[in-house]
C-alpha cells in the first residue's frame, strides 16, 4: 500500500520538474510552491508556518537574482534549504549553565512525549560531561512515574531525589524546591525536574507547573514534543510558551519516520531554540540539535555539506592519488586496505554516513542492518597479519592463515573469506579503475561487507554515480561521495502522488 | 488564549449568512488545522462542493449542516463495533499495540475498567516488560479497576512468555476477557515490530485473538497513517482507540487512517480518569469537530 512520499520525496518530485527546465516562469515557480506547500502539510508543519514559508519561497525564487542564475533549479533548492535553515534556528544552540551551582533543568511537555526517558539521558548526558546532576520525581500524577524514573536514574548511574511515592500523592511544588535544596546541600552541579505531562488547555495543570518554575526559579525551562505530532504543536507549543515561557525545545523520537514538520513548526512560532534531539529510547540516543542537519534531513536531499565538510577534512589528496596509483599498478596491498577503512572510519560510523547520502530514506532498513563490526573484525585479522603478509597474501598459507584467526580470533574460513574478498575487490576496482562500469555487484566484493544470513542481501543495493570522469575513475571511495544516489534494486521507485 | 478547531468553526459559522468565497478558503484552513491532511481536506471539500453548487442560495449554516454530512457519512462507512465474545476456557483476547507514549497502559487501565463494569471477568497481562516500571503501571491501574493481572516472573522476560500465561491462566480461571498490555514501539523498528508478530503467534497456540487494539495519540499528525499501515501489517490491528482528544487535538488523521487501512476506531479516550473511555460514535465525534 502506497502512502503518501515523505517530506523530501515530495519536494524531490516537486523540484526535481525544475531541474529540467532552464528558467523559471512565475507558472513554474506556482506549480513548484504548491507542491512545496503540500509537501509540508504532510509533514505536519503547521499552516500559518506554511503559508509564511511558501510565501517567502515564490517572492525569492522569483526575483531576478534566480532567473539570472545558471542553474535556476539548483537555487530554489537552495533558497528552500536556506529557508528552513532559517526558521530551524540557524546556529546550534547549547545548554546555559548557572554561574552559581546548581544549574536548574525544569522539564514540562505533554503526556507521552517522552519526558521521563529524556531526563533519564539528559543525566546521563551531563554527567559524561563531568557534571553532578540529580533527577527531581515531580511527576506525582502518572501511576507509578516515580518508580520509572528511579529506575533510570539507576541506569544512568546518577541520583534520584523522590520523596514522595506519587500516584497522586504529594505535592510537586514543594518536591521541586526541595529537590534543589538537596542539590545545594549535597553539592549536586545540576537539578533536572521532571514534571508531570500536561495538556495545554489544561490551565490547573498549567498553573501547577508555573508553580514549579517559580519555586525553583530554572536556568533552562524544556520543553518536550514528540516529533510525530501534528498541527496541535502550534497549539500546544503555545499554550506552554505563555504557560511556563520555556527556554528550549526537546525533540524526541527522531528515531521513527516522523517527517518533523514539528521542528518547523515550534521555531516559526515561539522563536525557542531547539536544544536536543532525541532518537532512540537507550539512555545514549541524544544527540545535539543541528539545524541545518534537520532542514537537510527533512529535504532529504543528504545531508551533503556535512559529509562533503567531512570527507575533505579526512581524505588527504595525496593518500588518495597514492591509493589510485597502487590500484592501478596492481600493488594495491592490504596494508592499503586497511589504511582506506581507517580513513573511512575517520568520518564516523558506516551507518551515520550511509544515512546521510541523498536518496537514503529509501534504504533506511538495509542501513540498519549493517553490521558496524564487520569493518572491525576485518580490521583484527589484517591487524594479525605481519608486515609481510600484509604486503603479499600469496605468502599465506595454511599455518599462517591459523595463526592469523587465533590472533584476530575469528576463524579460519573468515580469514580465507577475507583474503578471497580482498583480491576480487582489488581486481573489481582495477577494473573501474580502467574505467569499465561498475557492476551491481561490486559493492558486495567490497571485503568488510561479508554477507550475512539475516541480513537483507547488499547486492540489491547498486551505486549509480555521475558518469565517472578522470578522477573518480581512480578514487574508488570517493563514489561514497555526493553527486551519486544509492538506489534499491528492490523498492521500485514510487511515482509522485 | 490558544487556537481551538472548535472556535475556528464557530467563527467561521457564526449566524447564517451568504456563503463567500472567503469561507471555502477558511473551511480549508480549518480542516487542515485539524489535521485531515491535504489529501482528505480536498477530497471533503470536493463532496461539500458537489453538494452545495446544485443549490442556488447557500448560507453558511447549510454548509456547516453539508460538512458534517459529508463527514459523517465518510466515518459511517466503518463498523466501530468490538468483537468480544467469549464462551468457558476460551476468553476474548485482546493485544493492545502502539508507539511509545501514546497511552496504551492508561487505555488499558480504562478499557478493563469499562469491560468490568458490565459484568465480564477481565484479566490483564504486563507484557510491557521493557519500559522502567511500566508493569507497576498497570497494576495500579488494574487495581483500580479492581480486575486481575499476571505479571512477568522476573525483569525483562519475554513479553510473548507473559502473554501466554496471561492467556494460560484466564483459561484455567475463567475469565472471560484478556487484554494484554505491550511495549511502545516505533513502526520503524523492525526487530520490534516481529517481536509483536510473535506475541500474537505464541497466543494464537492457545486461543485465537479477538482484537488487536492499534492505540494512536490524537495529537498525531500525518504519521498516525505510517504507523496504523505497519502495525496493520505486522500485528494484524483490527481496531483503532483514539487517545488524548480532550486536548485541543481533533485527531483529523483518523478519516485518512481508516480509509487507508478500512481499520474502525473503536474506542475514543477522553482523560486522565479511569472512566474517561467511551465506544466511538460518527455523530458524536462530528459534533465535537464542528461545535
Amino acid at each position: 500500500m502506497v502512502v503518501f512520499g515523505t517530506l523530501s520525496e515530495k519536494l524531490t518530485s516537486a523540484l526535481s520538474s525544475l531541474r529540467t527546465k532552464g528558467k523559471l516562469s512565475a507558472a513554474d515557480v506556482d506549480g513548484t510552491v504548491r507542491e512545496i506547500r503540500r509537501a509540508l502539510l504532510d509533514a505536519d508543519v503547521s499552516l500559518d508556518v506554511v503559508k509564511s514559508f511558501t510565501g517567502k519561497i515564490r517572492d525569492r525564487a522569483l526575483s531576478d537574482d534566480v532567473n539570472k542564475a545558471l542553474n535556476p533549479a539548483q537555487q530554489v533548492v537552495q533558497i528552500v534549504n536556506e529557508e528552513l535553515v532559517e526558521i530551524l534556528g540557524g546556529a546550534q544552540s547549547q545548554l546555559s549553565f548557572a554561574k552559581k551551582p546548581p544549574t536548574v533543568i525544569m522539564l514540562a511537555g505533554l503526556q507521552g512525549s517522552g519526558k521521563t526517558t529524556f531526563a533519564g539521558k539528559l543525566a546521563k548526558y551531563l554527567k559524561s560531561q563531568g557534571h553532578t546532576p540529580v533527577l527531581v520525581a515531580c511527576d506525582l500524577q502518572r501511576p507509578n512515574a516515580v518508580t520509572q524514573l528511579t529506575v533510570i536514574a539507576e541506569q544512568a548511574g546518577v541520583q534520584i531525589f523522590a520523596p514522595e511515592p506519587g500516584n497522586g500523592k504529594g505535592n510537586p511544588v514543594a518536591v521541586a524546591k526541595d529537590g534543589v535544596k538537596y542539590a545545594k546541600q549535597k553539592l549536586y552541579d545540576t537539578v533536572i525536574i521532571d514534571t508531570a505531562g500536561r495538556l495545554g488547555v489544561d490551565e490547573d495543570l498549567m498553573r501547577e507547573a508555573r508553580s514549579v518554575r517559580d519555586a525553583t526559579s530554572p536556568d533552562e525551562v524544556l520543553f518536550v514534543l514528540d516529533a510525530m505530532i501534528g498541527q496541535d504543536a502550534v497549539v500546544t507549543a503555545k499554550a506552554f510558551q505563555d504557560g511556563v515561557d520555556f527556554t528550549g525545545v526537546v525533540l524526541t523520537k527522531l528515531d521513527g519516520d516522523a517527517r518533523g514538520g514539528a521542528a518547523l513548526s515550534v521555531r516559526g512560532l515561539t522563536d525557542r531554540p531547539i536544544v536536543f534531539a532525541s532518537t532512540g529510547e537507550s539512555l545514549d540516543a541524544l544527540e545535539p540539535f543541528y539545524p541545518d542537519r534537520m532542514a537537510s534531513r527533512i529535504l532529504d536531499l543528504g545531508d551533503i555539506l556535512t559529509l562533503i565538510e567531512q570527507a575533505q577534512k579526512n581524505f588527504d589528496e595525496d593518500d588518495a592519488n597514492k591509493v589510485a596509483e597502487k590500484i592501478q599498478s596492481n600493488t594495491f596491498t592490504l596494508q592499503d586496505f586497511l589504511e582506506q577503512l581507517q580513513q573511512v572510519r575517520k568520518m564516523g560510523s558506516m551507518k551515520g554516513l550511509l544515512g546521510m547520502m541523498p536518496g537514503a530514506g529509501k534504504m533506511r532498513e538495509q542501513i540498519d542492518n549493517f553490521d558496524e563490526k564487520d569493518i572491525d573484525r576485518t580490521e583484527a585479522i589484517i591487524r594479525s597479519m605481519t608486515p609481510a603478509e600484509r604486503e603479499t597474501p600469496k605468502l599465506l598459507n595454511g599455518s599462517r592463515r591459523l595463526r592469523i584467526a587465533k590472533g584476530s580470533g575469528m576463524t579460519v574460513t573468515d580469514v580465507n573469506q577475507l583474503v578471497i574478498r580482498f583480491e576480487s575487490a582489488a581486481k573489481m576496482m582495477k577494473t573501474v579503475a580502467k574505467g569499465v562500469p561498475q557492476t551491481s555487484r561490486a559493492w558486495d566484493r567490497f571485503p568488510g561487507h561479508a554477507p550475512r544470513a539475516k541480513r537483507s542481501p547488499p547486492k540489491r543495493l547498486r551505486v549509480r554515480g555521475t558518469p565517472p570522469n578522470a578522477r573518480q575513475r581512480t578514487r574508488p571511495f570517493n563514489r561514497l561521495l555526493p553527486g551519486m544516489e544509492i538506489v534499491s534494486d528492490s523498492v521500485p521507485n514510487r511515482p509522485p502522488k | 488564549m490558544a487556537w481551538s478547531l472548535s472556535k475556528a468553526f464557530k467563527s467561521l459559522f457564526a449566524g447564517a449568512r451568504q456563503v463567500e468565497p472567503q469561507d471555502w478558503e477558511n473551511l480549508e484552513d480549518t480542516l487542515l488545522q485539524a489535521d485531515f491532511g491535504p489529501r482528505v481536506t480536498d477530497e471533503v471539500i470536493e463532496a461539500v462542493h458537489a453538494i452545495a453548487d446544485v443549490s442556488a442560495t447557500l448560507d453558511t449554516d447549510d454548509l456547516r449542516r453539508i460538512l458534517g454530512e459529508v463527514l459523517e457519512e465518510r466515518l459511517d462507512a466503518f463498523d466501530p463495533t468490538l468483537s468480544l465474545a467469549s464462551e468457558p476456557g476460551k476468553p476474548a483476547v485482546v493485544l493492545v499495540v502502539g508507539v511509545n507514549g501514546v497511552g496504551k497502559t492508561t487505555t488499558i487501565g480504562k478499557f478493563a475498567k469499562f469491560i468490568a463494569t458490565r459484568g465480564k471477568r477481565v484479566l490483564v497481562g504486563a507484557a510491557d516488560t521493557f519500559r522502567a516500571a511500566a508493569v507497576d503501571q498497570l497494576a495500579t491501574w488494574a487495581e483500580r479497576a479492581g480486575v486481575d493481572i499476571v505479571k512477568p516472573q522476573q525483569d525483562g522476560q519475554d513479553p510473548a512468555a507473559v502473554a501466554f500465561q496471561t492467556v494460560e491462566r484466564a483459561v484455567t480461571d475463567g475469565h472471560e476477557i484478556v487484554i494484554i498490555d505491550t511495549a511502545g514501539r516505533l513502526h520503524t523498528k523492525s526487530g520490534l515490530m516481529d517481536e509483536l508478530a510473535k506475541i500474537k503467534r505464541v497466543v494464537e497456540k492457545s486461543v485465537p485473538i479477538a482484537e488487536v487494539l492499534l492505540v494512536l495519540d490524537a495529537t498525531t499528525g500525518q504519521n498516525g497513517l505510517n504507523q496504523a499501515e505497519a502495525f496493520l501489517e505486522q500485528a494484524g490491528v483490527t481496531g483503532l482507540v483514539l487517545t488524548k482528544l480532550d486536548g485541543s487535538a481533533r485527531g483529523g488523521f483518523v478519516f485518512a487512517v481508516q480509509e487507508l487501512t478500512g481499520i474502525p476506531v473503536k474506542l475514543v479516550g477522553q482523560g486522565e480518569g479511569i472512566d474517561d473511555l467511551t465506544g466511538f460514535t460518527p455523530h458524536v465525534f462530528v459534533r465535537q469537530l464542528l461545535d
